[in-house]
Formats: structure tokens, C-alpha cells, sequence
């Protein structure tokens, strides 16, 4: 199987989780769907969801939680 | 003044607020900075730089120990936080004090009194200010929340006591509602502050609000009169004037008594807003909070008392005694302020980070433009989004409104999209010149009157 990259649409700070409290979209191995949502964008205090893009059966997060990162930066892989 | 130095704990145009203002006092300034930060305005007019962390908040702004350590490591005599971040953190503004360094602002026990929404209304009702009705303090189910809701009338609000910012607030409107929505938001008061308690309030409808500007010195207090606030968008203020151009006077004078009252019970030391929702048609004005900071909104009520507050602070934090008595300060005149974000108005205000091409600011007397913008500057995307304020004075309302218009005018930021497209309609909008304006006017006026140059509206 292929390796894909997921990039950020947008720059700001990556966030693994919906709440500082709860648990990750996904964790590292988890299979994703398209539609899925792998993480969330802080730009200027405004939120926005990450989705796959891409469907998989392992997910690996190269960005780690409250990353700062640049649009076109890479989040994750997918096999 | 006993001081010497001070370490800013901001970033963006507060800070360069901030040094100048010091600077101004003969003070060496300190500035600190995330690595997102290092070409900054702030960093280039400070003295000294300390970078503490990266870009995340979280990680530097927020990470009161590598402050504390910049601080220590530059030898500086006191720390003034701006607002936002830190601001209103007691934990922080001790620490600050037991590294035997001066906080330019109140003490830890007067932030944590009044950031407590409840103890804050039970202080405003001890000091004889009048308060919304509701709850008297926490309530502890539903069923409690509902008598109260019975006896003062719906809609109420149920807000969070650890919240602000209008965070943590939902409305009801009507009893069979209310155990549904009690739990929900204790289950979110509690995630995002990690205390669950509620209280409740009535919702004053179509309300204004406005806010009282106050310094004390620990045994002198004064205010410096009030500003209107109303236009809001998502309970964050877009606009501010000063004085409130409606409010008889009469009223005047008791609301600005009230919140030297209440400064007068805490013993408050520095700068500080009393803020309240005041009710045209029956003359009520009503406590809402106290914020124990220096306010964005602070340079219309310099323009019109001619008042430097952050140099103000400074000097009560270097224990100088106030340097103005209440019989000295008067009004002159009318500010306009007007919130420049980096934001698309007519893409559902979608932020815009990104480099400056080109920068051409409106220059009179009668203007100040209060900015961290430079040509070249990159806008990082990590903080908030505000670019600069546009300050505006005239010797009345009107004036003031036709000036900001010229001034607005030939404001040109290039490169970012920003909202002074939206500053340019409210400043012609004849409902604004009327000056009929409420907490929820401005949300009603884009969905109706904020024309779009594009019909097929971008959902972001």
C-alpha cells in the first residue's frame, strides 16, 4: 500500500483533541475515513476542523498536540 | 518611582503600547517574545529581549515560569502583563511578587476576588452597586435555578462563575427548558474551567453596555468616566466610544460613583473597568464584572481626559501616590475607537494571517493609530487577530463621526484582509450616527444592512 500525506489547509496551532480534556480524534494506527476528523486548526482563536481527505487503515500523526504549524505542513501519513 | 526596568508580558500592540509608555517614564523595557515573535514591532523598540518558548501561547505567553525566569535573569523591577494572556492570572501576579519583582496591577487576592463572577456581584452588592437580578450566588440544581428564573422573569441567563469573556453564558426562554439546558452547561462550565458552578441571571433586553474606567493607588480612587461598548460581534467588542453620549447625566454621576465605590471596598491598586449593562427606558444600569486589566478600549477614555493610563499604572506600581484627583478630571470632548482585526468581514470574518505589503495611516491630531503593523511585518496566524485600534477625538459625537470617516478613509492596509471595510459602513450608517445602539445591534445590522460585494457568501 501507498504512503499518503495529510497537509494543513491552514497555518495555526494543531490540536489533536476537541477539549484539552478529552481524547484524541485518533490515535496512531487508527484507520480513517474520508470524511473523518483528524484534528482541529487554531487561526486567531477561530477553530477549524482538519478532515483525512484520504481513507486508510493506519494513520501516523507526524504533528504533535498544540504544534505550531504552517498551511501545507504535514499533519499525518496514511497507508 | 521605586522603578527602574519593566519586563512586558504581551505581545502585539499592547506591547508596543506598553514600551512606549515606559519608555516615556525613563524606564528600561524588557520585552519577551515567542519564536513566532522575533520580528516584532515590540521587540524592536524594547531595550532588551528575552525569547520565552515557542509559538504556541500555551508554551511561552501563557508559561508563567519562563517569564518569571526572563524577568529574574534581566534584572527587571516590575512586570506589567497588558490584557489577555496572563492578565488576570492571581497565581501569576503573585509569583511575580514573591520574585520580589513589582505586578503592574492589582494584588492576587483582589484579581482572584473579582474574577470569581460570583463573589465580584456579592463585593458589588456589599459596596450598595446595583446588580443584575438573580441568583444570590451559586445555584446548586436545576430546580433551585428555576424558582429564581419563576421570581425574576424570563429569559434569564445561566453563566458559568468561572467564566468571561462571554464564555460559559446560555440563554433561557422559557421553564421547559431549563433541566436539559442546566446540566449541559455545568458539564461544559466544567470542561472549559474546570468548576461547574452556575448562577443565574435576567437578560435585560436590548441593553447597552458600558463600562467605567477606575485607578486607585490602595487608598485613593478615581474614575476617569465611562465608555459605550455596545457594538459587539460575538460578545467581542468591534467598536468603543467615550463618553456613553446618551446617558444623562445624573445617571452619569451615580454610575461613575458606584464603581469608585466598589474600587474603594476592595482597596484596588491600579487600572481597572467596572463594567455594566444600563437599560435606556428605565435608566437601571446593572454590574456585570470588573476586569483588572488594562482595557483595548482604554485609548478613548485617554482622548477625552487627556489621562496616560499606562503610564498611569506604572507609577502606581512604582508606589507613587495617584497622580490626579476626581475634581481634575473632566470630559473634553468625543473618542471613537475602532477595532482593526485581521479578519474578512464580508467572508464571515474569517481570519487573514499574512505579510503587510503596504501600510499608509491617516496622520492629524485629532487621530492615533495604535499598531504593531509595519510594512514587511507577517502576521502570524497563532494569536489574536486584532492589527491596531483607530483612535478618533472630536469636540462633539458628530465631529468625531466625520473625522473617523476621513480617517477610515485613508487607512490602507494592504496585503491581509482587515474590517475596516465594516469600520467604513457603521461609521455612515445613519443608526449609529442616531447613536440607537444595543449588545446585539451589530449582529442584527450585518445580517441585514452590511453589504456584501459578493452575493454567494463563502462558508469558511
Amino acid at each position: 500500500m501507498s504512503k499518503q500525506e495529510i497537509r494543513s489547509p491552514l497555518p495555526g496551532v494543531f490540536y489533536r483533541k476537541p477539549t484539552p480534556d478529552s481524547p484524541s480524534f485518533k490515535e496512531d494506527g487508527d484507520a480513517v475515513a474520508k470524511d473523518d476528523v483528524i484534528g482541529l486548526v487554531e487561526v486567531m482563536k477561530s477553530f477549524h476542523e482538519v478532515k483525512a481527505g484520504v481513507a486508510g487503515k493506519a494513520i501516523r500523526f507526524v504533528a504533535e498536540n498544540e504544534d505550531a504549524i504552517m498551511a501545507g505542513d504535514i499533519i499525518a501519513e496514511v497507508e | 518611582m521605586s522603578i527602574r526596568s519593566v519586563l512586558i508580558a504581551n505581545r502585539g500592540e499592547i506591547a508596543v503600547r506598553i514600551n512606549r509608555a515606559a519608555k516615556a517614564l525613563g524606564l528600561r523595557t524588557i520585552q519577551v517574545y515567542s519564536a513566532a515573535d522575533a520580528d516584532s514591532l515590540a521587540v524592536r523598540l524594547a531595550d532588551e529581549a528575552v525569547e520565552i518558548g515557542p509559538a504556541t501561547a500555551r508554551k511561552s505567553y501563557l508559561n508563567i515560569a519562563n517569564v518569571i525566569e526572563a524577568a529574574r535573569k534581566t534584572n527587571a523591577d516590575a512586570v506589567h502583563p497588558g490584557y489577555g494572556f496572563l492578565a488576570e492570572n492571581a497565581e501569576f501576579a503573585d509569583a511575580v511578587v514573591a520574585a520580589g519583582m513589582r505586578f503592574v496591577g492589582p494584588s492576587g487576592d483582589s484579581i482572584r476576588l473579582l474574577g470569581d463572577k460570583v463573589a465580584a456581584r456579592r463585593e458589588a452588592d456589599k459596596a450598595g452597586v446595583p446588580t443584575v437580578p438573580g441568583s444570590d450566588g451559586r445555584v446548586s440544581n436545576a430546580a433551585e435555578a428555576a424558582g429564581i428564573a419563576d421570581r425574576i422573569g424570563f429569559p434569564v441567563m445561566i453563566k458559568a462563575a468561572a467564566g468571561g469573556g462571554g464564555r460559559g453564558i446560555r440563554i433561557i426562554q422559557e421553564p421547559s427548558e431549563f433541566e436539559r439546558q442546566f446540566l449541559q452547561a455545568s458539564a461544559e462550565a466544567e470542561a472549559a474551567f474546570g468548576d461547574g458552578g452556575l448562577y443565574v441571571e435576567k437578560v435585560i433586553p436590548a441593553a447597552r453596555h458600558i463600562e467605567v474606567q477606575i485607578l486607585g493607588d490602595g487608598h485613593n480612587f478615581v474614575h476617569c468616566y465611562e465608555r459605550e461598548c455596545s457594538l459587539q460581534r460575538r460578545r467581542q467588542k468591534v467598536w468603543e466610544e467615550a463618553p456613553a453620549f446618551h446617558l444623562p447625566q445624573k445617571v452619569r454621576e451615580r454610575l461613575c460613583a458606584s464603581a469608585v465605590d466598589l474600587a474603594r471596598s476592595v482597596g484596588y491598586v491600579g487600572a481597572g473597568t467596572v463594567e455594566y449593562l444600563y437599560d435606556d427606558k428605565t435608566e437601571a444600569f446593572y454590574f456585570i464584572e470588573v476586569n483588572t486589566r488594562i482595557q483595548v478600549e482604554h485609548p478613548v477614555t485617554e482622548m477625552i481626559t487627556g489621562i496616560d493610563l499606562v503610564q498611569e499604572m506604572l507609577k502606581i506600581a512604582g508606589g507613587a501616590p495617584l497622580s490626579v484627583r476626581q475634581d481634575d478630571i473632566v470630559i473634553s470632548g468625543h473618542a471613537i475607537e475602532c477595532r482593526i482585526n485581521a479578519e474578512d468581514p464580508f467572508k464571515d470574518f474569517q481570519p487573514g494571517p499574512g505579510t503587510v505589503e503596504t501600510l499608509s495611516v491617516p496622520e492629524a491630531d485629532h487621530v492615533r493609530f495604535d499598531t504593531m503593523l509595519y510594512e514587511g511585518y507577517v502576521v502570524p496566524p497563532f494569536y489574536d487577530s486584532l492589527l491596531g485600534k483607530l483612535i478618533v477625538h472630536g469636540d462633539t459625537r458628530e465631529q468625531c463621526l466625520s473625522r473617523l470617516s476621513a480617517a477610515l478613509a485613508a487607512l490602507d492596509i494592504r496585503g491581509i484582509p482587515t474590517t475596516t471595510p465594516l469600520h467604513r459602513a457603521l461609521a455612515a450608517d445613519p443608526a449609529v450616527a442616531a447613536g440607537d445602539i444595543h449588545t446585539r445591534f451589530l449582529e442584527g445590522w450585518l445580517e441585514t444592512r452590511f453589504a456584501r460585494p459578493d452575493s454567494d457568501k463563502e462558508v469558511a
